[in-house]
């Protein structure tokens, strides 16, 4: 028990994802990407704060019965840029990935921009092109920087 | 160059805005086109009498016609229809269109969902690339396009032609100045955008100190609902108001812009000087937008070198 990775005390999931190094105090932002917030009876374990090696603090989140749309491991890339992500199929790992930063995110962020078309029930998804430290609203230009885990879409 | 849209002056090329500027002159010597049969739609979303009477101007005189949607309160909008739906509606009808949206990113979200061509004439505070052309345009034949040193003054946050111009003056040899109260100065955004374009950003609150150094200055107004109240307007805004006697400073050359309507921004003693260009540039409207149309429609004589 001497890597404190395995000292986090959460039960192993059968089928699903653990999303690991996420950057630490993220675990509830990449719950909003997901659309979790518990009330979906989801099984879900959050470890925050836990000791790294690789990130000194990480969080870690397993989500029983759930495997993870392309578009949002592109958000996830966003506000966890270290995070892996786990596949577990009959409590073995099939897939392991890191993820990785896209050059355009569409749909689960919305545009702070409340004058922007696609915040008018316009029949679009909305698209952000990936710039180095921020995105930007494809249709109005705005620019989302350190809020981002704000404008993740609730609906 | 290929552009099916024309969304934002960013996607111009130096070669691109030549193209447009070129036929627009020559459109503005007597050329002639034969686009007769053509249909331009014409869909405002709010009320700007001034550039849809460009636009149908425009069209017209390259021999052409315009359907136009009608006002928003008499139409399907009302009703609640989507822009999606109310441009593919529109677009059946034309065979381009020419879009005006109080919101940000309209003209783009419009360009998805037809198979003619859309020309952004304003979306909110966002892009209004035709005023920009016609901007170039009067620059150019005022005072070139090289080696100029551009002054913008004014409302910087939330003129939407302030921004289109700068962008587009970033591919030519401008050096650009900024003047503005604290509180207008450029967003975020724009400055970004400058930066990435290899612009030097050079942002004063008063005119004075680049005044002498200007070829072009472009004023644009301060509207007073950008201020708390009344008396801040006043005094802000009475900093950024020009006359003859400011302009004494000047360069005999200078050439002073404004997208008009003003208000008294620049005040009447001003349109006596040889400095006033404002009243050309809105009348250079026409031959851009002719010369924008010509090479966007597809299959006329314009052959549809931007479509
Ligand atoms: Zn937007």
């Amino acid at each position: 028990m001497s890597d404190p990775d395995q000292e986090l005390r959460v039960s192993k999931i059968k089928n699903g994802t653990v999303i690991d190094h996420i950057a630490a105090s993220q675990a509830l932002n990449v719950l909003a990407i997901l659309g979790i917030d518990g009330s979906g009876g989801e099984e879900v374990s959050v470890g925050m704060n836990v000791p790294s090696d690789r990130l000194g603090r990480k969080d870690v989140l397993k989500v029983e019965g759930r495997e993870l749309s392309p578009a949002e491991v592109d958000v996830l890339s966003l506000i966890a840029p270290a995070a892996t992500i786990n596949i577990v199929r009959e409590y073995e790992v099939v897939e392991k990935s890191r993820v990785e930063r896209p050059d355009v995110v569409t749909g689960i962020l919305s545009c702070p921009n409340a004058n922007c078309i696609t915040t008018a029930g316009e029949p679009v998804e909305s698209r952000f092109e990936v710039l180095d430290d921020a995105v930007r609203c494809a249709y109005c230009d705005a620019i989302l920087r350190e809020d981002l885990a704000e404008h993740i879409a609730t609906d | 160059m290929r552009h099916d849209h024309l969304i934002s002056a960013r996607q111009l090329s130096r070669g691109d805005v030549e193209t447009v500027l070129d036929r627009a002159a020559e459109f503005d010597a007597g050329e002639r086109a034969a686009r007769d049969g053509d249909l331009l739609g014409l869909c405002f979303f709010e009320p700007s009498t001034r550039t849809k009477m460009s636009f149908d101007t425009a069209m017209k005189r390259l021999g052409g016609d315009t359907v136009d949607m009608g006002t928003v309160e008499s139409s399907s909008v009302k009703k609640g229809e989507s822009l999606a739906d109310t441009v593919r509606v529109v677009a059946g009808y034309a065979d381009a269109l020419v879009l005006r949206h109080p919101s940000e990113g309209a003209a783009k979200l419009a360009s998805e969902f037809v198979d003619v061509p859309v020309i952004n004439a304003g979306d909110g505070a966002g892009q209004h690339p035709t005023q920009t052309l016609l901007d170039l345009y009067t620059v150019r034949e005022n005072a070139g396009l090289d080696d100029i040193t551009v002054g913008i003054m004014g409302d910087l946050k939330y003129g939407r032609t302030v921004h289109s111009l700068a962008e587009a003056l970033t591919e030519f040899d401008a050096h650009q100045h900024f003047i503005s109260p604290e509180s207008l100065r450029l967003p975020r955004s724009v400055r970004y955008d400058l930066h990435e374009s290899g612009a030097e950003v050079r942002e004063h609150t008063d005119l004075e100190t680049v005044l002498p150094d200007l070829d072009v200055l472009y004023v644009t107004r301060i509207q007073r609902e950008r201020f708390p109240d009344e008396n801040e307007y006043r005094q802000v805004a009475g900093e950024y108001r020009i006359d003859a006697e400011t302009l004494e400073a000047a360069s005999d050359d200078l050439t002073v812009m404004h997208p008009l309507p003003r208000v008294d921004e620049i005040a009447p003693d001003v349109d006596e000087t040889k400095y006033a260009t404002y009243f050309d540039q809105a009348h250079n409207g026409v031959p851009v937008r002719m010369a924008l149309l010509d090479l966007m429609l597809p299959d006329g004589n314009g052959g549809g070198d931007l479509a």
